[in-house]
């Protein structure tokens, strides 16, 4: 099998890197948790193995790429810069939904030459806690909860059975861990570390879960 | 030229040697002669009142209006040239608009007052432009804050925030009385009646032309969205304006 057929994504130039990828994001009572895989693969390589796909746009912003790295890494700090001067000019936090909105312009005006699947979630004094879905062709959804990656399909029936509304933040913690780690052993293309950020009014902490302490495994 | 101080006044590019910009205080008389445009921030909602000079007996009531709706919570009370104002209320919606689709919310009326300062203020730095012989006030509710705001942005470019603020011609005798009351504990309605009189007070029946009121409102009552003040209360506020006034001279009569 040559390269150009071993391509998971046909959007995918030959050798260019990917993060087949298991992201999400959950609402909870206070904040939102996001969560992801660590696997960057080019085809069947892995590049990197413990990689960070949550990539921060602003104090209280985040965002779980998906798709082409190089994609999603330039929509990401042309976001996290429009957001670093539009914060300055209207003096306060800016809205999840703005960081949205900015992200979705991208995608949508340039949705035949971008490979990117993401999720922006955060927390905002207007909304709280608050989590937005943009797929491939530039639509924007607020969810509740949002899977995506290559590994979120395997995982689908899982998280419609259990999540569930105002969870507490421990429970959404274990609810992220569960999911992701589920979909870290079906897919070949997510795997390695989980990696989690907690956004709520206080502000941001980071953690993971190292690969030989998942709740599910191989 | 002469003698210093003579030929500066022609261009807003150039300083006068006693550091003024002739031009821009030109286009500022322009305001200073128009009919008078109030407003007020009360306690539920910010209220904008204009005394619409009428230029013919045979204009159809309710033209050449002087309050302009901006978006769903903002709203503009205009004094000076209306032509040049009408450009800086386009300018205002065309910012909204685009605040809206860049940023998915409503602009906040701070930042569209200050906006509006630096497209005023731009026609004050090039030789090829004139500024604005307008001023406009500016009423509206910042949805994120919870917050109603009433600023004013004048032709050199400035920006003030007020609790009361007047512009044209009779902007001075309307701050006193305006200094007088006491409009934060006030609510929209209570303030109507007395922006009302002091119009009316300030008009000089036998001197000006007669006019048209015109108010508008972001408050509670109307769940914070700009609106036109009902006709009808327009009226009761007007009437209750010119009997207040009529027993004010009752009294002083008396004394």
């Amino acid at each position: 099998m040559d390269i150009a057929t071993q391509q998971e994504y046909p959007g995918l130039k030959d050798g260019e890197i990917s993060t087949g990828t298991t992201i999400m994001a959950v609402q909870y009572d206070g904040g939102v948790i996001m969560g992801a895989d660590s696997r960057t693969s080019t085809g069947t390589y892995v590049a990197n193995r413990v990689s960070d796909k949550i990539t921060s746009l602003h104090d209280h912003i985040y965002a779980c790429r998906s798709g082409s790295a190089a994609d999603t890494q330039a929509i990401t700090d042309y976001v996290r810069y429009f957001l670093a001067s539009h914060s300055v000019e209207l003096g306060r936090l800016p809205l999840v939904k703005t960081a949205a909105k900015m992200a979705r312009g991208l995608c949508y005006n340039n949705k035949d030459r971008l490979l990117a699947g993401m999720i922006i979630a955060g927390w905002d004094p207007v909304d709280g806690g608050t989590v937005y879905e943009i797929p491939l062709g530039g639509t924007m959804m607020k969810q509740k909860f949002a899977i995506g990656g290559s590994g979120s399909t395997y995982i689908y029936g899982h998280v419609d059975a259990a999540f569930k509304e105002n969870m507490t933040k421990e429970e959404a913690q274990q609810f992220v861990r569960k999911a992701i780690s589920h979909a870290m052993a079906r897919d070949g293309s997510s795997g390695g570390v989980i990696r989690m950020v907690v956004i709520d009014k206080t502000g941001v902490s980071c953690e993971y879960i190292p690969g030989d302490q998942l709740p599910f495994g191989p | 030229m002469s003698s210093t101080g003579a030929g500066y006044d022609l261009s807003a590019t150039t300083f006068s040697p006693d550091g003024k910009i002739f031009q821009v205080e030109y286009a500022t008389k322009a305001v200073e002669n128009s009919g008078t445009a109030m407003g007020v921030r009360c306690k539920d909602g910010v209220l904008l009142a204009v005394e619409k000079l009428l230029i013919s007996k045979m204009l159809v009531a309710g033209s050449n209006r002087r309050v302009h709706g901006v978006s769903k919570h903002v709203g503009m009370a205009v004094a000076g040239l209306s032509a040049d104002a009408r450009q800086i209320v386009y300018r205002g919606r065309d910012e909204v608009a685009g605040y809206i689709e860049n940023y998915g919310s409503q602009m906040p009326p701070s930042m569209l007052a200050d906006r509006l300062a630096q497209y005023v203020h731009y026609f004050t730095l090039h030789g090829s432009l004139r500024p604005f012989g307008a001023s406009v006030l500016v009423a509206g509710y910042d949805v994120e804050l919870k917050k109603h705001e009433l600023y004013v942005v004048e032709p050199s470019g400035v920006m003030y925030r007020y609790f009361g603020a007047a512009v044209g011609k009779g902007r001075q005798a309307a701050k006193t009385e305006m200094e007088k009351l006491k409009f934060d504990d006030m609510t929209c309605k209570e303030a109507m009646k007395q922006v009302c009189k002091i119009l009316h007070v300030l008009h000089d029946e036998a001197k000006d032309k007669p006019f048209e009121l015109e108010m508008s409102w972001v408050c509670e009552e109307s769940g914070w969205k700009y609106q036109a003040v009902p006709q009808a209360q327009v009226k009761e506020a007007e009437e209750w304006a010119k009997e207040s006034i009529e027993s004010d001279e009752m009294d002083d009569d008396e004394d």
